[in-house]
């Protein structure tokens, strides 16, 4: 069977609901199946990918740090929509520096991210054939 | 058409579990074919068997059990989720030694692979949720 394109859409803060949460075991286990997999980041969940995440004022686990293992389960394309930065006053430093090794450049560490505009996260995603909204 | 069906919010919480059920049997209406239902989030909670809801407002998870056993519905109920939220088979409460076990008739308790699988197989997943 042909591999289907996969996109995961991360809307809400990490904390607060278990939306992120939940939403990244289901990418996690998603990797398994050889499918084309990216990820999008938009309105609050631009905050799940955020640097310097502490929880230790709310009782629960961290979890940031599994979204910098995801380029070693072949997750390397992660879209963060620029509008949802600028509204909340971020930038592309205010991330986390998710990178993968590129088996086909000598394992050359990259950058996962890249940060498109809207109009350019609507063409990605009309290109989708399954597409999970959290 | 074949579709998977997603379904991330709980019953009576949410409008998204009630638009789910009525697309499904809409869909099934139209000679369609639901390839899987999959619970998740809070949605797992339209798998319990022990809901009691006032006798005059709808019935959702005896629906659905309705539902499945008319059509053969596969409604999958995801483990990792549900053991967050309690709800759990025999064969689950056994494992984990609990004394009781609430789920409902028609729905199974599985893994997130089926829901990515289901997405494979289809010819369009809908994702109802918040």
């Amino acid at each position: 069977m042909a591999i289907k394109k996969f996109m995961y859409v991360n809307r809400k803060a990490p904390y607060g609901t278990v939306y992120a949460l939940e939403s990244l075991e289901v990418v996690l286990i998603a990797a398994a199946f050889d499918q084309d997999v990216s990820l999008a980041f938009l309105d609050d969940g631009v905050y799940q990918i955020a640097k310097g995440q502490d929880t230790t004022g709310i009782g629960q686990k961290n979890f940031s740090a599994t979204y910098r293992a995801l380029g070693d389960y072949d997750i390397n394309k992660i879209f963060v929509e620029q509008e949802s930065l600028d509204a909340r006053g971020m930038t592309a430093d205010d991330l986390m520096p998710l990178v993968y090794e590129d088996e086909d450049d000598d394992w050359a560490e990259k950058p996962s991210i890249s940060i498109v505009s809207r109009t350019e996260m609507a063409a990605i995603m009309a290109k989708q054939d399954v597409t999970f909204s959290f | 058409m074949k579709y998977t069906v997603m379904i991330n919010e709980g019953p009576y919480q949410h409008q998204s579990a009630d638009t789910a059920l009525q697309f499904v049997r809409a869909a099934l209406a139209k000679g369609h074919e639901i390839y899987r239902v999959f619970f998740y989030h809070d949605g797992v909670n339209n798998g319990t068997c022990l809901s009691v809801p006032p006798s005059d407002d709808r019935q959702i998870q005896k629906e659905w059990s309705e539902l499945a056993k008319e059509h053969e519905l596969d409604l999958v109920i995801c483990i990792a989720a549900a053991q967050r939220r309690g709800i759990m088979d025999e064969s689950e409460a056994k494992r984990q030694g609990m004394d009781a076990h609430n789920i409902a008739d028609g729905f199974r308790i599985s893994g997130l692979g089926q829901l990515i699988e289901g997405g494979i197989q289809a010819d369009r997943t809908i994702v109802f949720g918040d």
